[in-house]
């Protein structure tokens, strides 16, 4: 029996029992489906969270106070205990490095804004004129900081503030009231939305010497460091621990993240998730071929005489297995077509449903995918069609 | 030519030996029309399915054409099967989901026929047993007639030079019975060796060698002087 005459003579038989294939290849499908649909929502996540990252600036540092208990966590840092002060005269020795392009100080509080009638409270960003350029701000007008007017009492507002107060954009030049002070509008910001969790629609930004005045400190909060490039990263991080050691009298008490670190672990920990629920939804591919198996013994159970009287008319043994096993290869195999149209039918449909979430699934899980359920669903039917082939055929045959 | 010699077959059915087939010489020219009759259980059935290749001896040897069989391997049996030997069962035997012409097909497919001369062969199969207009018919749709002159059909279409008839008429009616020996004995008359396992006495008496079993053995083997 040819290669070919075995393929289409299996794919008759499987086309003849229409409701039993349509069942497995679709039970194979939304198996295949289930996978390719799952890592495109993780991967997406992943994305999502990466370009939520990238955007909040490029070759970032962050300089912030106390030490991680291990290099390379962010997390210890950010729990650390009992750490000496940063200070403006270290956010200026940094800036000196030679990796370092700009730095931005940082202090951020509460604090009431007046003006216009109106009173808010709201979260209140201390920094210099490069916080703008470093954490990929947009200004929609005016300007902060610029040259020469530095120890203005500047105010940006952001967009959803300006609105609320001036809701005719004449919002510069306006005075308003932060706290006890007087400040003068001279930007505002683009609307921007949520990034990470932060809405910089709704925050004010005002020099860095005037907060630490409103809130009674001489200490910062971070340092926002931005490397010449990305090859600068790493010596910069070297360059920092080792000049705010020397000016904090030999300590080493400071943490430095780099944005890269950041995304690494995001990008482990999404990527492992992702695994999970790919491997999660490989274990319906499993499922998927033990009804392969099942169908596949009830088919050579009821198609005993049939295999009888095909060894009475000249079958071999290899040629009845070979037509069992096609039969599983053509079910695995639309299955495994079908299922990959599908999720890619239903990525397409997430993409729709939410456009931020680049829900694209991985080529490796698709590949992965199909090739799971083919393996399963061939492997499945290799022990049904070695029964079938061992049958003896009097017996086989005499059986109604 | 079929030669058996001390050809036994026992199965064993709940720790007791059943002696289906008990020292059977038997020796069948080519061309030959054999009926074989006997009780039910005297391994009529066996025997013919030995012949046929498709169970083994206990003991014993079984040339055909020549060639000792007994030694050779399962892909060689099957090959003798395919081209030298129809079967033609008393229930037929089609697959309910392929057509007529698709179980007709079936050996040709098996002996890895192209396509295009399997076409001819079977066209050619469907004119001489008066089958073209059932062509496309599913065993369901067919009688029992029309059914049995199928698998006749497929039997032969190897042209094998041995046609096995396990009780061709056991499921017919004594008119469709008589048709189908007829088309049976056409295909002696063209030169194939035929041997019939029937009850029918007078079926049996057709054939041109009757031969009698009874517990394995066979009893009488009496030719006609007109075969
Ligand atoms: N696979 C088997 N397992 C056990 N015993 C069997 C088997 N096949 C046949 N037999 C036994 O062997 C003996 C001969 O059986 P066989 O089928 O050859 O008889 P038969 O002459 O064809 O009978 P019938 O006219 O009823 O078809 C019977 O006693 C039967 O029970
Ligand atoms: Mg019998």
């Amino acid at each position: 029996m040819t290669l070919a005459d075995t393929l289409q003579t299996s794919f008759k038989t499987v086309l003849s029992y229409r409701i039993r294939s349509l069942l497995i290849v679709l039970a194979m499908a939304l198996g295949v489906a289930a996978v390719v649909v799952l890592t495109a929502l993780g991967d997406g996540a992943r994305n999502y969270v990466i370009n939520q990252f990238s955007s909040i600036g490029t070759n970032l540092l962050v300089v912030l106070p106390g030490r991680a208990e291990t290099s390379g966590s962010f997390l210890g840092a950010v729990l650390g205990q009992t750490p000496r002060d940063l200070t403006l005269k270290d956010a200026q020795l940094l800036g000196r490095l030679p990796q370092v392009r700009r730095y931005a100080p940082l202090n951020v509080g509460a604090a009431e804004l007046s003006g216009a009638n109106r009173l808010r409270e709201v979260t209140v960003l201390g920094s210099n004129a490069d916080l703008i350029p470093i954490r990929h701000m947009k200004l929609a007008q005016g300007g902060f900081l610029a040259h020469g007017t530095e120890r203005n009492a500047q105010i940006v507002l952001g967009a959803k503030i300006a609105d609320e107060f001036f809701p005719r954009s004449q919002a510069i030049g306006q005075r308003v009231r932060l706290g006890d002070s007087r400040f003068m509008v001279s930007g505002v910001l683009a609307a921007q939305g949520e990034s990470m969790g932060f809405n910089t629609d709704e925050i004010v930004i005002i020099p860095i010497d005037y907060a630490q005045a409103m809130f009674n400190t001489t200490s910062l909060f971070r340092i926002l460091i931005e490397a010449k490039s990305h090859n600068d990263i790493e010596p910069a991080k070297q360059a920092i621990l080792a000049t705010l050691k020397q000016s904090h009298d030999g300590e080493e008490d400071i943490t430095v993240i780099t944005q890269d670190a950041i995304l690494a672990t995001f990008d482990r920990i999404l990527h492992t998730m992702t695994l999970a629920v790919a491997g999660i939804a490989a274990i319906s591919l499993i499922v998927a071929g033990i009804l392969v198996m099942n169908v596949m013994l009830v088919a050579v159970n009821q198609r005993t005489a049939e295999i009888g009287l095909l060894k009475a008319i000249g079958a071999t043994s290899s040629d009845i297995r070979r037509l069992f096993f096609a039969e599983a290869v053509w079910l695995s195999f639309a299955g495994a077509i079908l299922g990959f149209l599908l999720g890619q039918f239903g990525s397409l449909m997430l993409r729709l449903a939410y456009p931020q979430l680049p829900a694209w699934a991985p080529v490796w899980a698709s590949i992965a995918g199909i090739v799971v359920a083919l393996v399963t669903g061939i492997a499945a039917s290799l022990w049904p069609a070695n029964q079938a082939a061992r049958l003896d055929a009097v017996k086989a045959l005499s059986k109604r | 030519m079929i030669r058996l010699s001390a050809i036994t077959r026992t199965f064993h059915m709940g720790g007791q030996a059943v002696y289906a087939l008990n020292g059977i010489n038997l020796h069948i020219a080519s061309g030959e029309y054999v009926s074989i009759m006997g009780p039910s259980g005297s391994g009529k059935s066996t025997l013919l399915n030995i012949i046929g290749l498709l169970d083994r001896p206990d003991s014993g040897r079984y040339e055909l054409d020549d060639r000792l069989i007994t030694d050779l391997s399962e892909t060689e049996q099957a090959q003798i099967r395919r081209e030298k030997i129809g079967f033609v069962f008393q229930s037929f035997h089609l697959i309910p989901r392929l057509t007529a012409a698709e179980n007709i097909e079936l050996p040709l497919i098996l002996s890895g026929m192209p396509q295009e001369q399997r076409q001819i062969r079977v066209d050619e199969a469907l004119q001489a047993f008066e089958l073209k207009q059932r062509a496309s018919h599913r065993p369901a749709e067919l009688s029992g007639g029309q059914r049995q002159r199928v698998a006749i059909a497929r039997a032969t279409i190897m042209q094998p030079s041995v046609i096995l008839a396990d009780e061709p008429t056991g499921n017919l009616d004594h008119q469709i019975g008589a048709e189908v020996m007829a088309l049976l004995e056409n295909l002696h008359h063209g030169g194939t060796t035929l041997i019939v396992v029937t009850h029918d006495r007078e079926l049996g008496a057709r054939a041109h060698r009757q031969i009698a079993m009874r517990d394995g053995k066979i009893m009488t083997d009496q030719a006609d002087d007109a075969g």
